[in-house]
């Protein structure tokens, strides 16, 4: 693994896959040398659907020094059990770090999330959900597009193991309108202008018998919070 | 030959009333449409009256349904492959339960709230609930707090029932509410919110009777608070 000198990775054994990170998050030890020294001022706790993105972002040197760990992004599956797994993190690297930040919004908790990092003093990310903070949070507010069905990239990508399986439409396709039927279009809000990705969202809304749309919004608010998080620890 | 073999087809007008009803628990519960459907007949043919059929032999079904999802048992797709069968069933009995004046519990007006088109829990509630034998007038998606009390004006019901799938969207509910304290209408009705991401202490917050984790238990709510209301009417 090549390592920067203050010890952290700039390549080494490659991302976790996808459904990795879906089903098992993203291991502290993955950002961070085990015998550093020095140990980070600020750790993230991400959701596991963001690894990829949290990581782009911190390849710059303003973001470099913030420490990761992504809690498995197939929670969202079971909104209710986020809570108690953030909880668990916080208090398993409270000790270690001076500054914790939650890369989660709202996230389907109605509210709970919020709840739970008022309790603990730490920060969370503003918004629904990270169609939200990816397209903007107030940009995405003022669309009020109740219609449309949303995919990020990393979405895209797990949407068998996001979509149509939890939904049972591998075993039962006849329920697809069952679903959508009030849907209009699939949004697919692209962090990264990859064409394949596009492809293959294009085929999720012919899936779905919905129209497709395409936009891509890069990081949107997700780095405005983390450059403000490393700014603020300056 | 085995003597039971798993792939040998049933006959459902062979079998007697009592296998009969459990079979069709099991086809229900296997959302299988079009046996429900036969089943629902034969015991028609066989001169049942419609409410028997609908108590003891769908919703008696869906009752399993119901509870092996509260369970961890069953999923979203099962419940509604079963509610679909449920429903192939009850479009039979409807038209001969209206006919012969089966009882009715109580009416609900039902709706998912504004700005959210999500409308499966609200399905499968106004469906239990008219199995349970409620009268149910359900406005569908989408509803502004005005379509709500016009609903409510011109159908008079004991029950508003809403829900909202979206943190975006469920603090509606409280609009409605206090829309209904501020024009003097709140106590006129029982009121039970219901969706993915409420619960107990938001259906407190904003001024709910009850909050319905599911289907099943806003059956339960509504049949609880509605004896409830009759009893304090009484005591008068």
């Amino acid at each position: 693994m090549t390592r920067t000198p203050d010890g952290f990775a700039t390549s080494g054994p490659s991302l976790p896959s996808d459904i990795e990170l879906t089903t098992a998050g993203l291991p502290l030890a993955w950002t961070v040398e085990p015998n550093a020294a020095e140990r980070g001022r600020i750790l993230l706790i991400a959701c596991g659907a963001l690894a990829r993105e949290v990581l782009a972002l911190r390849a710059q040197p303003s973001l470099s020094h913030l420490h990761l760990t992504c809690l498995p992004a197939n929670l969202h599956n079971h909104p209710e059990r986020i809570p108690a797994a953030v909880r668990t993190a916080v208090e398993q690297h409270r000790g270690t770090y001076a500054h914790i930040k939650l890369l989660y919004a709202d996230c389907g908790t109605g509210g709970q999330l919020a709840t739970l990092c008022e309790e603990l003093g730490i920060e969370m990310l503003p918004g629904p959900h990270c169609y939200a903070f990816f397209d903007g949070t107030e940009r995405f507010a003022a669309r009020a597009e109740m219609t449309s069905f949303y995919l990020t990239d990393f979405l895209v990508r797990q949407f068998d193991a996001f979509v149509w399986r939890p939904l049972g439409l591998d075993r039962h396709p006849e329920l697809r309108d069952a679903y959508f039927g009030n849907y209009r279009n699939l949004v697919h809000l692209a962090q990264i202008d990859d064409p394949d990705t596009a492809q293959l969202a294009k085929r999720h809304a012919e899936r779905l018998g919905l129209d497709f749309e395409r936009r891509v919004t890069g990081y949107g608010d997700l780095g405005t919070a983390m450059q403000g998080w490393a700014r603020s620890d300056r | 030959m085995a003597e039971n073999d798993p792939e040998e087809e049933i006959i459902l007008s062979e079998l007697d009333d009592t296998e009969l009803v459990e079979q069709m628990f099991d086809d229900l519960y296997d959302g299988m449409r079009e046996e429900i459907e036969e089943g629902v007949r034969i015991l028609l043919d066989r001169g049942w009256a419609p409410y028997r059929v609908l108590t003891e032999a769908l919703v008696g079904g869906m009752k399993i349904v119901g509870e092996d999802f509260r369970d961890g048992i069953l999923f979203v797709p099962e419940v509604l492959l079963a509610a679909n069968a449920m429903k192939g069933g009850m479009a039979i009995l409807k038209p001969l339960l209206a006919e012969t004046g089966a009882p009715t519990i109580g009416k609900m007006v039902i709706g998912t709230v504004k700005g959210d088109i999500h409308d499966i829990g609200k399905n499968l509630v106004s469906m239990m609930m008219e199995g349970a034998g409620f009268e149910v007038v359900d406005l569908g998606i989408n509803n502004a707090v005005e379509s709500y009390l016009e609903a409510m004006e011109r159908e008079k019901p004991d029950i508003l029932g809403m829900s909202a799938l979206l943190t975006t969207t469920m603090p509606y509910m409280k609009v409605v509410i206090d829309t209904m304290v501020a024009e003097g209408l709140r106590d006129d009705y029982i009121v039970l919110v219901g969706g993915a991401p409420l619960n107990e202490e938001f259906g407190r917050a904003i001024g709910a009777d009850a909050y319905c984790r599911d289907a099943a238990v806003a059956v339960e709510t509504a049949k609880a608070l509605i004896a409830r209301r009759h009893n304090s009417l009484a005591a008068g």
